[in-house]
């Protein structure tokens, strides 16, 4: 992160949303609105006083997951980049009340700007990656498992904030009393994955990170640690090594989902069968763990529309072949990359990232690009001049001739999408490689296929 | 209804971008669709003209289906509102010529409903089914000799 901060030719724009984009390959225009951070980006050195000094404490539900709290005026985590802090307006007491400016009167460089607002950037832009992540699952969402109504229900990510030293307790594994050591925790796999009821895919990283939850809590706590999994999907270098690890530590593996989460005299009681004894399971814990997978951003349809591209059916970008091209996707010069195209780890969504830079950084290197050959061509000598194919004409690529009252197709904007052929009335205008004779060659063929008799 | 039983013969004019792709993955899928379709490709379903619809239906089709992107997801961006507003007048014309409106299907499937196009597949065949066979009138009547017989 902090490399490409600091490399001179990427130009990082934190804090900004994408809200129009136009044009085609090497000649993208993104307007690009830079949120008002309140705090200017020139001056601020990341010394980090305001944040100190600040007054007002909310609960962070960013970074810590709700977990730890954070100041009014902060930075999402200590190492982001860039180390200009933010000001969220609906809880700073100058913007709710009028009153303080403690950080402006801290700040050494007088960085703090309260006026600033939302600035609004053109960029001409050649390639365009779309990375832009995943949610993770609600695990309120599953009922039977009780999140948010057992307060030591937690989820995965709250147990690798606890875990973590910079953490909000500060690499203590605590139930949400925050102080008893649980020693007894139950790891629920597949919590939102491979569920009809939810997502039906394999999230992919859960089997993993549950592991090394198992490993780390068991090393901090001295805990007891189940993992109740469907499959264990350990494919990767290493992977089941540390599966066959963590065997050896004397973490205990029921292969079983749990069906409920039921408290009983302050424990939790998860009733699993254990598929390889074939028995019902009352397992009482301490502490229990969800597993939660991955999901497409809630906003993915919108994202997709925006740059032009296709979700499929999870709501993942569409790739253009999942297999032969799984970087590019069906609009030239748009490249996906990571969790946003479907679930992966990390090493995966490094080698698609570098993968999807070679793809554009070939396309800059190449200086020219192929454009559609598949263009509109106008029969002058048919056309009558009516001009119903330029009012059709999603790209505006035909104009009218008006001193020999014919049409004519502007081929650098031709996407040779054929609609002005179709609509035609005089047949005058046709396209390339999809002209009236072909199309009805290709049906006449097609028809012959079907009169044939089948021979078996 | 028909006495005998027999495989309707069904023309499907698929956008290249979405319904192409959905049939695509419906394949890499391992659906399973009834053989009576035959997709022809079209960069866009506003490729369609009603003339080449009418063309497939006097060349002995049964059912001619024109598949496009969801309004709002066309690859051209507004290729398909011409197919919606132009395909309805053509079902509407098909009674009109002696056609049943049953045997002319326009619907939207993107590239990632494989499972709906061989749904729609399915659906579509059977309709087509119930219906006796196209005859095939214009070639019965062999042109007289010297008639020039237009393209359309």
């Amino acid at each position: 992160m902090m490399d490409a901060g600091r490399h001179p030719n990427i130009n990082l724009l934190t804090y900004s949303e994408v809200e129009e984009v136009s044009g085609y390959v090497g000649n993208f225009t993104v307007r690009v609105r830079q949120r008002a951070r309140s705090v200017d980006m020139d001056l601020c050195t990341g010394c980090g006083s305001c944040e100190e000094k600040c007054p007002r404490r909310v609960k962070d539900d960013g970074f810590n997951v709700g977990l730890g709290r954070r100041k009014a005026i902060y930075r999402p985590f200590p190492q982001a980049v860039p180390a200009v802090p933010v000001i969220d307006r609906e809880n700073c007491l100058f913007f709710m009340r009028g009153r303080c400016k403690l950080c402006e009167k801290v700040c050494p460089t007088g960085a703090v700007d309260y006026e600033q607002e939302d600035t609004i950037l053109d960029l001409q832009v050649g390639n365009i990656i779309v990375a832009t992540g995943y949610d993770p699952f609600d695990a309120t969402r599953v009922t039977e498992y009780g999140y948010g109504r057992y307060p030591n229900v937690f989820t995965s990510l709250e147990i690798e904030r606890m875990l973590t030293g910079s953490g909000p307790t500060a690499g203590q594994v605590f139930l949400r009393d925050g102080e008893t050591v649980p020693e007894t925790v139950a790891v629920i796999h597949c919590v939102g994955s491979r569920d009809e009821n939810y997502n039906p895919y394999c999230s992919k990283v859960c089997c993993m990170y549950s592991l090394k939850l198992a490993h780390l809590v068991q090393g901090k706590t001295g805990a007891r640690v189940y993992e109740c999994y469907i499959d264990m999907r350990t494919a990767g270098k290493l992977y089941e090594e540390f599966y066959k690890r963590l065997q050896m530590e004397g973490t205990v593996f029921i292969n079983g989902r749990p069906s409920e989460i039921l408290p009983e005299d302050g424990k939790l009681v998860v009733y699993v069968v254990d598929r390889a004894l074939g028995r019902q399971l009352r397992l009482p814990v301490d502490m229990v763990i969800l597993s939660i997978g991955i999901e497409a951003r809630h906003d993915s349809q919108d994202v997709a529309r925006l740059f032009g591209i296709s979700c499929d059916a999870d709501g993942f970008f569409k790739e253009k072949h999942p297999k032969l091209d799984p970087v590019a996707t069906l609009t030239d010069g748009v490249f996906v990359a990571g969790c946003a195209q479907g679930p992966r780890d990390i090493p995966d969504c490094v080698a698609q990232g570098a993968a999807a830079a070679a793809r554009v950084l070939t396309l800059i290197r190449q200086e020219r690009v192929e454009v559609e050959a598949a263009t509109a061509l106008v029969d002058e000598m048919m056309c009558v001049g009516c001009q119903q194919c330029i009012q059709t004409c999603p790209y505006t690529a035909i104009e009218f001739i008006e001193d020999r009252k014919v049409a004519h197709v502007i081929e650098a904007l031709c996407k040779g999408c054929g609609t002005c052929a179709g609509t035609c009335p005089s047949k005058a205008i046709t396209l390339r490689h999809f002209t009236d004779r072909q199309l009805i060659s290709e049906m006449l063929g097609a028809m012959q296929l079907m009169m044939e008799p089948v021979l078996a | 209804m028909t006495d005998e039983a027999y495989e309707p013969k069904i023309i499907g004019f698929l956008c290249n971008w979405c319904s192409y792709a959905g049939a695509d993955l419906a394949g890499t899928s391992r659906l399973k669709y009834p053989p009576n379709l035959k997709i022809i490709r079209v960069p866009c379903s506003g490729r369609v003209s009603p003339e080449l619809v009418m063309r497939t239906f006097r060349e002995g089709a049964d059912g001619v289906m024109v598949l496009g992107c969801h309004i709002g997801d066309c690859h051209y961006s507004t290729g398909n509102h011409r197919t919606a507003r132009r395909m309805p007048v053509l079902k509407a014309l098909l009674e009109f010529t002696g056609i049943e409106s049953e045997r002319f299907l326009v619907k939207w499937i993107s590239a990632s409903e494989g499972g709906l196009f061989v749904e729609t597949v399915r659906e579509f065949t059977e309709a087509v089914r119930r219906l006796p066979p196209m005859r095939r009138a214009l070639h019965e009547a062999e042109p007289a000799s010297g008639v020039r017989v237009p393209e359309w």
